[in-house]
């Protein structure tokens, strides 16, 4: 008898060794886990850094790129085509993403809330290549050609869900304090809309706008079947020529959006696959400016949000 | 005069009442544009499924059929989608089998045990990961992923998995001496969606109420225990949303996979060769093909991508949906 107790209690001792062996080395597994996938992100930064620095210099930021095989010259066709179609993106995007945003923080309930919050879901899983096609059919086969206006519909598109959900989660942290008095000195609804709600939350919503352009600005799927690429594309000589040509403001205006456009993605991915070795370092360079701006306009709008959300729960 | 001023403002104000201060025009906007999001979203499927119809009705169902000898072949306006299906399902689930443990490992460590002051920062860093552009991905996969991770990798899996009966027919080397492979692509998808696994399942392990924690304690569990048989089991379902979020965007990663995964067509089944994908046929052939039943097949394989990451995201909302609704509104200790 004694001796079965003896073996119990050793069985015992020896399992809950087992047992807290066991907990140390699965939790420590956890944060070895955490560190293993940071690896990557700082791997990529760093050689993003090193190789892009080397070629960084003044005629990459203001030059055309050169022919094939030329060292020197730059990407400014790509640099420019980005800000047209980013800008034309958010120039889409963000009025009818605002307003739709308010109906999903004001009526969250009723069935066409529910059928916004689930379209948004979706169109924010929908890849972007997918999305990219979608403009193709819509722009580019009415239009004739590829152009920066088509790019910037795919971009819209990609950029629209971001926007409604942060701007609705923006508008959701305003007290409703503030609303309720601002419809009880007697303000109608779209007042209080505009110019109570949305003033609160605006440095918010703005916050939004940013990560979500800093997302499209890094797309490059939807530009392959819509802005094509064009690495003669330079603003100021369009203007140029079109102001000897007398045309007017808005002629040239449109002849810009209305043409295929670079943009720095799509230029990366061609010269990283280009044989040519000076046009794998602009690639590297091109990475730097790309990655730079992705990553300020992300830990900056991270910080941002952080800090005005705890203000106002607080 | 007096008596006109006051008519024309009680006109005025009829028509105030009528459209309650402007309340009425503005909830016409505002529902208008909620109801041409919900359009634009049909709209995208809508288009795909009329301008692919060329390709849709001349090759059917055998468009998507398995087959060894695949046929695609824009000169005689032939084509077969089964091996940029199989590049695509392959390299996504081998991405999700590596991606899960890291993932879950992540949360876990992030939601139960990692210090507040350090939590801040590592949640960052991780979807930081998320916000780097594919194709800055794709950059250092060529570069450096590929020669100095990838091809050794794959050497060894070919010499030891490769041996090994039915399972080493997924694993027939040789793997092409730039690295460039399906093996390559499923481990750059890994890095990719790992941010979304971790993200979801972190919020999934942050909903699961706090007595759930002490009740397994306080039967005597370690602190492993407690998350291995109590919390997993209780998320389950929210995992497995996250899951599927994550697989959703591994299938509709574009620009990485393409330059990583060789673009080659062929039937093999291995690992580690050249393969293709979904996404990457569409990224490289679109602006480039000519005959309008190419651009029809190209745009059907679009459709399908589109159908899947619908069914997808349907399913996964529904997932997390249910591990919000069973967790009671009970503040998290």
């Amino acid at each position: 008898m004694s001796h079965f107790a003896e073996l119990m209690e050793r069985n015992r001792v020896s399992r809950g060794r087992q047992r807290k062996a066991a907990n140390t080395a699965m939790l420590s597994l956890t944060g070895v886990l955490t560190a293993l996938a940071l690896v990557p992100l700082f791997w990529i930064i760093a050689y993003v850094v090193i190789r892009g620095g080397k070629n960084i210099n003044l005629d990459f930021f203001i030059h055309l790129p050169r022919p094939l095989g030329m060292a020197g010259g730059g990407v400014l066709s790509a640099i420019e085509g980005t800000l047209v179609v980013t800008f034309l993106a958010a120039l889409f995007a963000i009025p009818p993403g605002v307003l739709a945003a308010f109906y999903a923080a004001r009526y969250p309930n009723t069935p066409l809330g529910v059928a916004l919050r689930f379209s948004t879901d979706v169109l924010s899983g929908v890849p972007s290549i997918v999305v990219g096609l979608f403009a193709y059919a819509v722009m580019v086969v009415p239009m004739g050609h590829y152009s920066g206006l088509a790019g910037g519909v795919a971009l819209a598109v990609i950029m629209l869900p971001t926007i409604i959900r942060t701007t609705e989660e923006m508008l959701k942290l305003v007290p409703a304090t503030l609303r309720e008095a601002s419809l009880g000195l007697g303000a109608p609804e779209w007042k209080t809309s505009l110019s109570v709600l949305f003033p609160a939350a605006s440095s918010g919503i703005v916050t939004g706008f940013l990560l979500a352009l800093a997302r499209a600005a890094g797309e490059t799927a939807p530009l392959l079947m819509t802005t094509l690429g064009n690495e003669r594309f330079d603003i100021g000589q369009i203007f140029r020529a079109g102001v000897q040509g007398h045309k007017s403001f808005f002629t040239i205006l449109w002849s810009i959006v209305n043409q295929p456009v670079d943009s720095l993605p799509l230029a990366l991915w061609k010269y990283a696959q280009q044989p040519y070795p000076e046009r794998v370092q602009q690639a590297w360079a091109v990475a730097l400016v790309l990655m730079l701006f992705v990553l300020i306009v992300n830990v900056s709008a991270r910080v941002w949000i952080q800090n005005r959300t705890r203000r106002m729960k607080g | 005069m007096q008596k006109n001023r006051s008519s024309s403002r009680s006109q005025l104000g009829s028509l105030q009442r009528l459209f309650q201060h402007g309340d009425r025009p503005w909830q016409g906007v505002i529902i208008l544009v909620s109801a041409l999001v919900i359009i634009l979203m049909i709209t995208i499927g809508g288009m795909l499924w009329v301008q692919s119809a060329g390709a849709r009705v001349k090759f059917g169902w055998s468009f998507l059929a398995p087959t060894a000898n695949p046929n695609w072949d824009p000169v005689n306006d032939n084509f077969q989608a089964w091996p940029f299906l199989f590049g695509t399902l392959l390299t996504s689930i081998f991405a999700i089998l590596f991606a899960l443990p890291i993932g879950l490992g992540i949360a876990i460590f992030l939601a139960e045990l990692c210090p507040a002051w350090l939590r801040t920062p590592l949640t960052w860093m991780v979807e930081l990961l998320a916000a780097i552009p594919s194709v800055i991905y794709g950059l250092w996969g060529i570069f450096i992923f590929l020669p100095k991770v990838v091809a050794p990798v794959g050497v060894f899996l070919g010499d030891t998995l490769g041996k090994v009966p039915l399972l080493g027919a997924l694993f027939t080397g040789p793997i092409p001496a730039s690295g460039a492979s399906r093996l390559a692509a499923s481990l750059i998808l890994t890095i990719m969606i790992i941010p979304t696994i971790a993200a979801v399942s972190r919020d999934v392990f942050m909903a699961i109420p706090g007595s759930q924690r002490e009740a397994a304690k306080a039967l005597g569990a370690t602190e492993w225990e407690t998350i291995w048989q109590v919390l997993i089991p209780y998320g389950r379902s929210g995992i497995l949303g996250a899951v599927i979020l994550g697989l959703g965007r591994a299938l509709g990663e574009t620009m990485a996979v393409t330059m990583v995964i060789g673009n080659s067509i062929q039937g093999g089944v291995s690992l580690l060769e050249a393969g293709y994908s979904m996404a990457s046929i569409i990224a490289n052939e679109f602006a480039e093909a000519v005959s309008p039943l190419h651009t029809a097949a190209l745009l059907e394989i679009g459709l399908i991508l589109f159908i899947i990451t619908l069914l997808l995201n349907i399913v996964a909302r529904f997932l997390v949906w249910q591990v919000a609704r069973q967790t009671p509104q009970e503040a998290r200790v």
